[in-house]
């Protein structure tokens, strides 16, 4: 058992690309879900057209890699119109059930061979990041803090991607502190004395699923190039599941909520992922419980666990306030 | 992450099995293949045929076994083309040439190729419009499946609000129970999934008195257990993996049936013999929600709970008739989907959003609206397959599911006042 390897690999999966990928995702929930008191299942559909729309621009159609985060963008909005417009006026779980739908029509359609002259079918697209590695300051190919190495792309990728995380956390931060943003959290604790107030609840909702949209949508540009792939089945329900699990672990409808989430659900993933193999392989979890395939099977089993339990017993995660927790279906 | 589960996934494919012991070799099943099995006249199997798989852009032979049996890992999901080459009994030819095989994602496809006496009749190419009868037929089973799953989910959602995402996960149980049943424990595959259907209604009954009877009388509101059901399918979901690994593996009996033609509609015995039982379960169910006390109850307390209990009615235990029969029901469309597609650890996950749709078209919470609204989706499904790839057909359901909410809310048999 090397702990030294076990704690480092933790430690990286704390600031890793993945934790980027989820701290952005779950940002645009938390403006779902956590001021808002939508519950969108399709966060998975935002990342998805966004990085679809980066990479068929780029390795697909030729063009500049600007370009294809532009596409990305007006993608993710206009899927935010599409599944708002039927849904917003209808109780929450409508929601939660068309967006999921939604989601998995898009997986569906970017991994099917009718469109694979453009998406690339099962096998993704590659080869549309060299533009954004170019202007990479990094010129070592590998940087060393400590215990923890990163690639020289890497680095790139990472510093990119904190500082979107700190840009949208801030312009979370400012809008919700806006008199709008005092109408989204009205809207979450009483959609019928907001419309008697004279506002138009339904439009603000939507203005609230196309923001967290576009937020989720840069995790998907993340993804997309930290990557430097796009895989149709990288972007399943899962994906919405456990930016749910991370937005909650952190707690809902706080700024740091979503941050924080992501560091600890990645680094206790890697922890619980290298100790568990090592404990395997060094013959101290004997076979008959569980040899190194099933590793896999019960890292996952303690992510539903833990997501139940915390919903259970602590539905605000570490920083909420369980008063601002949109937790009944009105 | 997505992105290691696949890893992991593909890892586990083709690990014998693990705790449950089974001495099965595990065949390709991590990503999509073809299988199959050659039979003569006399219903022998055929050593050494040549079967070329054309298609998506890959082409590959194969050569059957002493089983006559043949699997083929291909490159993904779509149509290929099962061609019959050579290596056959002379005198002897396929009835049909050219069969044109849809692979779903993540699944395999299984072709039996019977052989016939006498002079070869010829290639014969189905016209699109022939296959109609077919795809309808199995567009009925389709939708029988879904509604076994849809009317216990609408049910509990009917009587506890509850949108239930665990629900996949009762299916996968069902199928996986007579798995044990049937293959490890040699017991008859029907008497094995009779047993699997009522130890899983026993079992949904636990799981509402342990779990969710504790959440509803802390009052834990309905969208933390939404929320709460996403984790226990997840976490029921990799146990299943955890235990059965992530093969797909068939029932010991009943597999590789050939079709007995009826008019334009070839349907095999095990299809007419699970579609009459789904039939007969859901007439039952109806019969027992409309005339017994207790299904009047379970109906009463759909409408309203809170007068339900002021008139008498013992609210939790009607809850609990509904989980036990909701968890029955499921197991019972597990079963027969293990039938049609072999048994995997997500099969219920996999169908569980065609069962939303079904419940949505139908009617949240109407057990009658979810029999009709799977039956749609079912044929939709299998009809579309006219029109749009094969790959692509779980689309239409999906997209109907979102503009039925757009036009009719409540869906077809639902009341306005419940959409709020």
């Amino acid at each position: 058992m090397d702990w030294g390897n076990i704690l480092s690999n933790s430690l990286i999966a704390a600031v890793g690309v993945q934790a980027v990928i989820y701290a952005l995702a779950a940002i645009g929930l938390n403006v779902h879900f956590g001021y808002t008191g939508l519950l969108n299942f399709g966060q998975a559909g935002f990342l998805a057209v966004a990085a679809y729309g980066l990479a068929a621009s780029v390795a697909t159609w030729g063009l500049p890699l600007w370009v294809g985060v532009v596409v990305g963008l007006i993608g993710a909005v206009i899927l935010a119109l599409l599944l708002g417009a039927p849904t917003l006026r209808l109780r929450a779980d409508y929601l939660a059930i068309v967006t999921i739908a939604a989601a998995e029509i898009l997986r569906l359609i970017a991994r099917s061979v009718t469109f694979r002259k453009w998406l690339g079918g099962s096998d993704g697209l590659n080869r549309f990041a060299d533009d954004f590695f170019k202007l990479n300051p990094y010129s070592q190919p590998e940087y060393t803090f400590g215990p923890l190495t990163f690639s020289q792309n890497d680095m790139w990728t990472i510093t990119v991607g904190w500082t979107l995380v700190a840009l949208t956390s801030l312009v979370v931060w400012t809008l919700m502190r806006s008199p709008w943003g005092r109408v989204l959290k009205a809207i979450r604790e009483d959609e019928d004395a907001v419309r008697s107030l004279g506002k138009n609840v339904y439009g603000y909702k939507m203005q609230s699923l196309i923001l967290g949209g576009v937020l989720g949508s840069f995790g998907g540009f993340i993804f997309a190039v930290g990557n430097q792939s796009v895989q149709a089945d990288n972007y399943g329900t899962e994906l919405t599941f456990f930016a749910y699990a991370v937005l909650i672990l952190g707690g809902a409808a706080r700024i740091l909520g979503p941050i924080v989430g992501s560091i600890i659900f990645w680094a206790a993933l890697a922890f619980t992922d290298n100790f568990l193999t090592q404990a395997v392989a060094a013959g101290v979890i004997p076979t008959w419980i569980m040899d190194t395939q099933q590793v896999g099977a019960v890292r996952f089993m303690l992510v539903g666990l833990g997501l139940m339990l915390l919903m259970i017993f602590r539905p605000q995660g570490i920083f909420g306030d369980k008063r601002e927790i949109a937790l009944d279906a009105r | 992450m997505p992105r290691r589960a696949a890893a992991f996934l593909a890892a586990l494919i083709g690990a014998a099995a693990i705790l449950l012991g089974g001495p099965l070799a595990a065949a390709h099943a991590a990503g999509e293949s073809i299988g199959g099995r050659v039979i003569d006249a006399d219903k022998k199997p055929v050593q050494g045929a040549e079967i070329a798989i054309k298609g998506e852009g890959f082409s590959k032979t194969v050569t059957t076994d002493a089983k006559g049996s043949f699997n083929l890992p291909v490159p993904g999901a779509g149509n290929y083309t099962v061609k019959v080459t050579g290596g056959l009994p002379s005198g002897q030819h396929p009835d049909r040439t050219d069969l044109v095989v849809n692979v779903p994602a993540g699944q395999t496809s299984f072709v039996i190729i019977p052989l016939t006496k006498g002079p070869g009749t010829g290639v014969t190419t189905a016209s699109k419009w022939s296959q109609a009868p077919q795809l309808v037929w199995e567009g009925i089973v389709l939708g029988l499946i879904i509604a076994l799953a849809a009317v216990g989910l609408s049910l509990i959602y009917g009587t506890t609000g509850l949108t239930n995402f665990a629900h996949g996960e009762l299916v996968t149980l069902g199928g996986l129970v007579t798995y044990f049943l049937n293959v490890l424990l040699n017991i008859p595959f029907i008497l094995a999934g009779a047993l699997g259907v009522l130890i899983c209604g026993v079992l949904g009954g636990v799981q509402d008195a342990l779990f969710w009877r504790r959440l509803r009388k802390r009052g834990t509101g309905l969208i933390a257990m939404l929320v709460i059901s996403i984790g226990l399918s997840i976490f029921l979901r990799y146990f299943y993996l955890y235990l059965f690994g992530g093969a797909n593996r068939p029932y010991a009996q009943y597999q590789g049936q050939a079709g007995i033609d009826v008019g334009p509609i070839a349907i095999t015995p095990r299809a007419l013999v699970s579609s009459i039982v789904a039939i007969i379960v859901i007439v039952l169910t109806g019969l027992w929600l409309l005339r017994t006390r207790i299904g009047k109850a379970t109906r009463a307390v759909s409408d309203n709970p809170a007068l339900a209990a002021a008139s008498g009615i013992d609210v939790e235990r009607v809850i609990n008739v509904v989980w036990i029969l909701g968890g029955g029901l499921a197991a019972l469309s597990g079963v027969i989907l293990g039938l049609t597609q072999q048994v995997s650890f997500q099969m219920g996950f996999q169908i569980l959003l065609l069962v939303f749709a079904g419940v949505t078209l139908g009617g949240l919470g109407t057990a009658f609206g979810a029999l009709v609204g799977s039956l749609i989706v079912g044929l939709l499904i299998q009809v579309s397959t006219l029109f749009v790839p094969p790959e692509l057909k779980n689309l239409g359901a999906l997209a109907i599911l979102i503009i039925i909410l757009l036009v009719r809310p409540q869906g077809i048999l639902g009341r306005r006042e419940r959409v709020g």
